[in-house]
């Protein structure tokens, strides 16, 4: 069991405000992500969850139960950090085997465990290695290993997979997934990368300066972002925003456009524009294009075989039933 | 120093400087060997001729010998012991933050740079003095008796002496070590249930094991031969006649150079026996 519910936390540093007032549930067995731009708040949250900090006023509750003042050992929650914090002289089968020899645990025991995370997480064959001797991906596996031999209520991640290049950082985010439908425990990991979030969240938390813009799952949040904020953080390339006279003309302050509820064509469409730089990423291209009169660069996205050259005139058509509509204030008209 | 012929002209640019060091070890090291085999009696003929391996058989069968051993390797074990352990904990107090760190830490460090004969006199005349000292007069405030320290605690004075010199060392790389430190280990460790003595015990021990390495080897160096503050305090009386100050004694006050020099190389030969000890107990801690 692992539910989490913050109620009305806050968090100061001195007189600095990092977290207004927060209220958020996790549910048991969810796979939440909180993203949002570095500084936002999002890891102080984590820390606030895990106990790391202590929360300046407001209620943590775990099952239920106020954790408020609890301990972060007393918890029942497990941390992955972004340096991996394995412990370097000791073994790989000795980091693992950490907490449990922490609570005490019978040494047959521990051993069952490490053996059962170890297989679980293919390290079976590395656990005399000490951390130092491992790539950044087994290690990554050695700090995942140490939390889920606690067999913890919950899970928290701290942008675990920021130190890994971008071939493993695919692998293992597939990895946890994995292991969230097996373990079905309560994880909450935090990312700066929306692509993360959109792939593995159950339920994603958008933060900007310790306020939640928007809570929801990857889908509600890419078809019906709350505001401007949400709408340019979510998806990928970013969405077009488009001020003035054709906003009016749906009624609105601001309008969005995703890249890719575009269509592009030689000949004729609603608006033209100057191509400018083309990323061909072989499924897919996408175009910058210029001079459309409507914003400085407009993005779209295309098929991969589309090819037009550098300066050539093009004609863009907006799908009308995917436009998103903002008011003055950024927030989004229904 | 890629090519053949930069790594034949980086060799020729070091030889001077190979050249100048190694004449420096070479000529008092052979000058030393030489005197051991001589008779040598400044004030008594001069160079008497050779004399063989007497003086070696004499230094080692003087009843001074194995005292003035056992005086060297109880001072130097003594100011280590004290020397890592309070050094760890101030290391651990120092990384907290306070207010004027900068200057705390500068008057932590400052013992080091006084010399050690000035300390040993500090020391001997203003805390320790039965009379006068600084000890004697708490001492006589809670209406107790002063103790001499350097009759009745000759160790245990000198010891004192020569660890409150070496503790801002200690400190000081213990303090950089303990800098280095991942939070985030300690804050994992936290998160595993330890407590802080077991967070201390498993993660910051083991962080500073090379450090403390470094300390237990240099100082060992350092503390074979310290002389000074023997020579201001007691003078080598009440047991604490160390080799060094023995071998001191042998050339300066009985003038018997070859003697001296034979004990020199008794000197040489226990820091190689220690060094090697050292090194097997904690030397693993360097590699990896």
């Amino acid at each position: 069991m692992g539910r989490i519910t913050l109620d009305k936390v806050t968090k100061s540093f001195g007189a600095t405000e990092v977290i207004p007032p927060l209220d958020l549930t996790i549910e048991d067995g969810e796979f939440a992500v909180f993203v949002g731009p570095s500084g936002c708040g999002k890891s102080t949250l984590l820390r606030l969850i895990a106990g790391l900090e202590d929360v300046t006023s407001g209620t943590i509750r775990i099952d239920g139960e106020d954790a408020t003042m609890v301990p972060p050992a007393k918890r029942g929650l497990a941390m992955v950090f972004q340096s991996y914090a394995l412990y370097p002289h000791m073994s790989v089968r000795k980091n693992i085997a950490f907490p449990l020899r922490m609570a005490k645990m019978a040494q047959d025991e521990i051993d069952r465990r490490v053996q059962g995370a170890a297989s679980v997480l293919n390290l079976t064959d590395y656990l005399d290695r000490r951390p130092g001797q491992l790539s950044g991906g087994q290690r990554q596996r050695v700090a995942i290993g140490r939390a889920i031999v606690r067999e913890p209520a919950a899970f928290l991640f701290d942008e675990p997979l920021s130190n890994l290049d971008a071939a493993l950082r695919v692998g293992m985010r597939l990895e946890i997934s994995e292991l969230h439908k097996r373990l079905a425990t309560t994880m909450i990991y935090v990312t700066h990368d929306q692509v993360e979030a959109m792939t593995m969240a159950d339920k994603i938390v958008v933060l900007r300066a310790g306020h939640i813009e928007q809570v929801g799952s990857p889908l509600e949040l890419y078809r019906e972002p709350r505001n401007l904020f949400v709408a340019g953080f979510i998806g990928s390339p970013k969405m077009n925003f488009i001020e003035g006279a054709e906003a009016a003309k749906h009624g609105a302050h601001t309008i969005g456009i995703r890249p890719e509820h575009i269509a592009v064509s030689e000949s004729e469409g609603a608006w033209s524009g100057r191509v400018g730089v083309s990323e061909h990423l072989g499924s897919d291209t996408f175009f910058h294009i210029h001079d459309t009169g409507l914003a400085e660069t407009i993005t779209v996205r295309a098929d991969g075989e589309v090819g037009f050259r550098h300066g050539d005139r093009i004609h863009l058509t907006p799908r009308d039933d995917v436009v998103h509509k903002f008011d003055a204030k950024g927030l989004r008209i229904a | 120093m890629a090519t053949k012929a930069s790594r034949s002209a980086a060799r020729v640019m070091m030889a001077p400087a190979v050249i100048l060091l190694l004449g420096w070890m070479l000529v008092p090291l052979i000058m030393t060997l030489w005197f051991s085999v001589r008779t040598y009696l400044p004030l008594r003929g001069g160079d008497l001729g050779f004399a063989g391996i007497d003086n070696y058989i004499r230094f080692l069968t003087s009843s001074a010998f194995w005292p003035a051993v056992v005086a060297t390797l109880t001072i130097v074990v003594g100011a280590l012991l004290i020397t890592v352990v309070f050094g760890v904990l101030l290391a651990i107090l120092l990384d907290q933050p306070m207010w004027g760190q900068g200057i705390v830490r500068i008057l932590v460090i400052a013992p080091f740079f006084v010399m050690p004969t000035v300390s040993g006199l500090v020391w001997k005349n203003m805390f320790l003095d039965s009379v006068n000292g600084l000890f004697a007069h708490v001492f006589k405030f809670f209406g107790a008796t002063p103790v001499e320290w350097m009759i009745d605690k000759p160790f245990f004075s000198i010891i004192l002496i020569v660890s409150w010199q070496w503790l801002p060392f200690a400190t000081l790389i213990l303090l950089t070590a303990i800098q280095s430190l991942d939070s985030e280990q300690l804050e994992a460790a936290e998160m595993d249930g330890a407590p802080p003595l077991k967070r201390f015990w498993f993660i910051t021990i083991p962080h500073l094991s090379r450090a403390i390495t470094v300390v237990l080897l240099i100082e060992t160096i350092f503390l074979l031969s310290i002389f000074a503050e023997i020579f201001v305090t007691t003078a080598g009386a009440f047991g604490t006649k160390t080799l060094t100050y023995l071998i001191f004694q042998r050339v300066l006050e009985s003038q018997n150079v070859g003697l001296g020099s034979a004990g020199g190389v008794y000197a040489i030969i226990l820091a190689n026996i220690v060094a090697f000890f050292l090194m097997r107990i904690v030397g693993k801690n360097l590699d990896a």
